[in-house]
């Protein structure tokens, strides 16, 4: 138990999945405008990513380890991944409306989000059994949640204040997002 | 053969994937703390787009319209899993530094984008070319941010120490993760002041696209989802 909590609070905030290993920097940068968009993003990644952890864990142990083809798992993956996200949008515009509503726009934007395979694929590399790769992969979703956040929060302060013109725009978003990973480099004596 | 230089120029140069198109900023950030990294990252990425825009522009008359994403990303991932194989035999060691970065080559936005918008609808020999251009301008621009984090970070070029730590103090916050971020801040600036310089002379550059102006339809994958642009979903 205390092993798998250490691991969440590694892979949330010690090793943010955005500020300290640049997975996602697309919908990071992208989709950060408004804390509200950035809140549903963010809620869309955790659903896709914590489902395609949990699948694609399934497959590695019961699929390709049995047939002894491990080294097909980036196209397995990839295209496990493409295909989830898709049943995804169908079974929540089906079922669940209300969350469709909040999360449904963002989900196709997340098919090839490098953040989706990185995690998969950082579970098979550190040899995670299923639990363990979901809560990694549910960690690490929270981790991209609280950095599009905090992210969308300063971008609307930013709004406000006069930068000088060559700054405006992304090389401010950039900036912020600098201090910000200092900020969360000060988590890495916690573990 | 003028075609196929034009098309060198285009990406190294005019339509740099670093640079001016700003494409790919994972890679972009996350393995440029050394120059050899930047180099290793950006030769790997050629290797890939040239073989890819290869087999796309062969297939395009094979593949239909409708599953054509799904079937450049069987290809493309096809590729980077023999690329990773021959780097994981011949360099090991900067396979063990890049780690996941290289499988995650799939997902790069130039290598679709590049099928979707070039090798897609341009016969072979060009799209080769094309494929060389944008390779090398996206090894160019690794390399080159690679060489100024390593140079600030460490006093080091290609792993040489160049400045001496007797009187230098690495600035070692370069080659950490804030670094990146702080470089790519201060490129994306400069290269305000020279989109500026050019309008001004009449020679404008191409938009940046994809990933850092946050718009759907210039993003490489906008095939692949259903468009649906979440700014403006939000206010229909």
């Amino acid at each position: 138990m205390k092993e798998l909590l250490l691991l969440a609070v590694g892979s949330a905030i010690v090793n943010n999945v955005v500020l300290s290993q640049f997975l996602g920097i697309c919908p990071f940068l992208g989709v950060s405008k408004k804390t509200e968009t950035a809140a549903g993003m963010g809620g869309a990644v955790i659903f896709v990513i914590t489902i395609s952890s949990f699948i694609t864990a399934l497959i590695y142990k019961f699929i390709l380890t049995p047939l002894d083809i491990q080294y097909l798992k980036t196209i397995v993956y990839i295209l496990v991944i493409a295909a989830l996200v898709q049943f995804v949008e169908m079974f929540l515009k089906k079922s669940m409306p209300a969350l469709y509503q909040s999360l449904g726009v963002y989900l196709p934007l997340i098919t090839t989000n490098c953040a989706v395979l990185g995690v998969c694929l950082t579970n098979v590399t550190k040899e995670f059994g299923i639990l363990e790769s979901v809560i990694n992969g549910f960690a690490t979703a929270v981790g991209f949640f609280i950095a599009i956040v905090i992210m969308a929060g300063l971008r609307e302060k930013i709004e406000y204040n006069d930068i000088p013109k060559t700054f405006q725009g992304t090389a401010i978003v950039l900036i912020t997002a600098c201090l910000m990973s200092i900020a969360f480099m000060g988590f890495s004596g916690m573990i | 053969m003028n075609k196929n230089v034009e098309r060198l120029y285009n990406g190294i140069i005019k339509e740099n994937p670093t640079f001016v198109l700003m494409l790919g900023m994972c890679p972009t950030l996350a393995v440029t703390s050394s120059a050899i990294n930047g180099l290793g990252m950006g030769l790997s990425t050629t290797v890939v787009l040239i073989l890819s825009n290869l087999l796309i522009s062969a297939f395009r008359k094979v593949i239909p319209n409708g599953v054509r994403m799904p079937a450049y990303i069987v290809i493309v991932a096809s590729l980077v899993t023999v690329v990773q194989f021959i780097m994981e035999a011949y360099t090991p060691s900067l396979s063990a530094s890049l780690g996941v970065y290289i499988p995650l080559i799939v997902v790069n936005c130039i290598i679709l984008g590049r099928a979707e918008s070039y090798a897609s609808k341009n016969p072979i020999v060009p799209s080769i070319f094309d494929g060389i251009g944008m390779g090398l301008g996206f090894t160019v621009g690794l390399t080159s941010i690679g060489l100024v984090r390593e140079f600030l970070g460490a006093g080091q070029l290609f792993g040489f120490q160049v400045l001496s730590l007797d009187w230098f103090t690495p600035i070692t916050i370069f080659v950490m993760a804030p670094g990146a971020f702080l470089v790519l801040a201060f490129l994306v600036a400069g290269m305000n002041i020279i989109r500026k310089k050019m309008e001004a002379k009449g020679k404008p550059l191409p938009a940046p696209s994809g990933c850092l102006t946050g718009d759907c339809a210039s993003c490489g994958q906008s095939a692949m989802c259903t468009g649906k642009k979440p700014e403006s979903a939000k206010t229909e």
